[in-house]
């Protein structure tokens, strides 16, 4: 039905010859981008719901004092749905430290969640099949478990700033989480808009990318340095990848830009969870919580994790 | 009556802080709006995602998207 719209739309609404590259890249921009923010809407509406259940508070009392295997695993998976921006990576490293998580677990938790969400699958989905999205789902949750696990198993309690460990809080606490479902629907619509408004312009970058770009620039542009063949494209964009800051939405253009190029799935995969893992802005605001031999591990043990898994996709994919 | 407004100066929290402030001002209530943007006192405080708003020491809102002012008022009206 949406491929109807779209051909009609180009063809009859705007009167576009048919069968030229231009229209034809106008039938494909118009597809996706129907078709992209459709699944936006429904899917943050829906994990929307789903989040008002695990406000960051509740999130901290299920994880805490959970140990070993079960705790990651499941700071992992809550870091799909409880968000947390870098203003507040602090304020919530502290409250998770006090109420008796376990460091790696919280790591693991910091890792997963802005890496893995509902965005970026969302946009992956959309752009490059629900094989890749689900993929990249499952090794982000992966690496936020593993990298958390080694975090625990290093025992580094000693690198967080010791007066993180004596705050004690007032003992406050928000009001019970219990809301009428009808309240939830006000919230995940409020906050459907709110990261609607916040990502549409990248979203519509990226469809314009793959459908106007797409045949202008020689497809194999990027192979000679990024494809399968040069070992080091990895590390490569991996190193890129670190410094930069962006949300999931905001690296989505060049990622899409990157593959349409030719680089290789496994270094794309890559480059974007440096990019959304780890940034220098979040280690400047971490870096008041954490010394900086502990920032440095969780820089190292994230950077190697995350080159391994390109290297892995390369292979496989 | 006590109002907090909790975030470390993210444009959130100024915006939090201007609907605290403005709320105030339309219920014609007493109140003093209080900025707190150290870490570790909005940790003190428990909120873990900020920006966060307190009244009369319960904590009446925190995280994002940022409520509306009228509910902001009402938040600020039930502990008048």
């Amino acid at each position: 039905m949406l491929k109807e719209f779209s051909s009609y739309a180009v063809y009859s609404l705007f009167g576009m010859a048919q069968g030229t590259r231009l229209s034809g890249a106008f039938e494909f921009f118009i597809y996706d981008t129907i078709k992209i923010f459709l699944l936006l809407c429904v899917i943050i509406f829906a994990v929307s719901i789903i989040r008002s259940y695990f406000p960051p508070e509740r999130t901290k009392r299920i994880l805490s004092n959970k140990r070993e295997f079960i705790g990651h695993v499941l700071a992992a998976l809550l870091g799909i749905v409880t968000p947390f921006c870098s203003c507040s990576a602090v304020p919530l490293f502290i409250g998770f430290v006090e109420a008796g998580v376990p460091l790696g677990v919280t790591f693991s938790f910091l890792i997963s969640s802005p890496m893995v969400n509902e965005i970026a699958v969302v946009l992956l989905w959309g752009l490059f099949g629900w094989k890749i999205a689900l993929i990249y789902m499952g090794t982000g949750l992966l690496v936020a478990i593993f990298a958390g696990m080694i975090i625990g198993k290093l025992k580094l309690e000693k690198w967080v700033e010791e007066y993180v460990y004596k705050i004690k809080s007032m003992g406050i606490s928000a009001e019970s989480t219990k809301q009428a479902f009808k309240d939830r629907l006000v919230y995940a619509r409020e906050n459907t808009t709110d990261i609607l408004k916040k990502v549409w312009a990248y979203v519509i970058v990226a469809i314009a990318i793959g459908g106007f770009i797409h045949g202008y620039v020689p497809e194999d542009f990027l192979v000679k340095y990024a494809g399968p063949q040069n070992p080091f494209g990895v590390p490569i964009a991996v190193a890129l990848g670190v410094p930069l800051y962006s949300n999931a939405a905001g690296v989505i253009p060049i990622v899409y830009a990157l593959m349409e190029k030719g680089m290789s799935m496994g270094t794309v995969l890559a480059f974007m969870m440096a990019v959304t893992a780890l940034s220098l802005p979040e280690m400047i605001i971490l870096r008041k919580v954490l010394k900086i031999k502990l920032l440095a591990v969780f820089v190292s043990i994230m950077t190697v994790t995350i080159i391994g898994v390109g290297y892995l996709f390369n292979a496989i994919l | 009556m006590e109002i907090k407004v909790l975030g470390p100066g993210c444009a959130n929290c100024f915006k939090m802080e201007e609907l605290a402030k403005t709320a105030v001002k339309e219920l014609g209530i007493e109140a003093s709006v209080v900025k707190i943007s150290d870490i570790g006192q909005i940790a003190i405080h428990g909120i873990l995602s900020t920006p966060g708003l307190i009244v009369n020491g319960n904590i009446k809102h925190s995280g994002k998207p940022l409520p509306s002012l009228e509910k902001v008022k009402e938040l600020i009206k039930v502990e008048a």
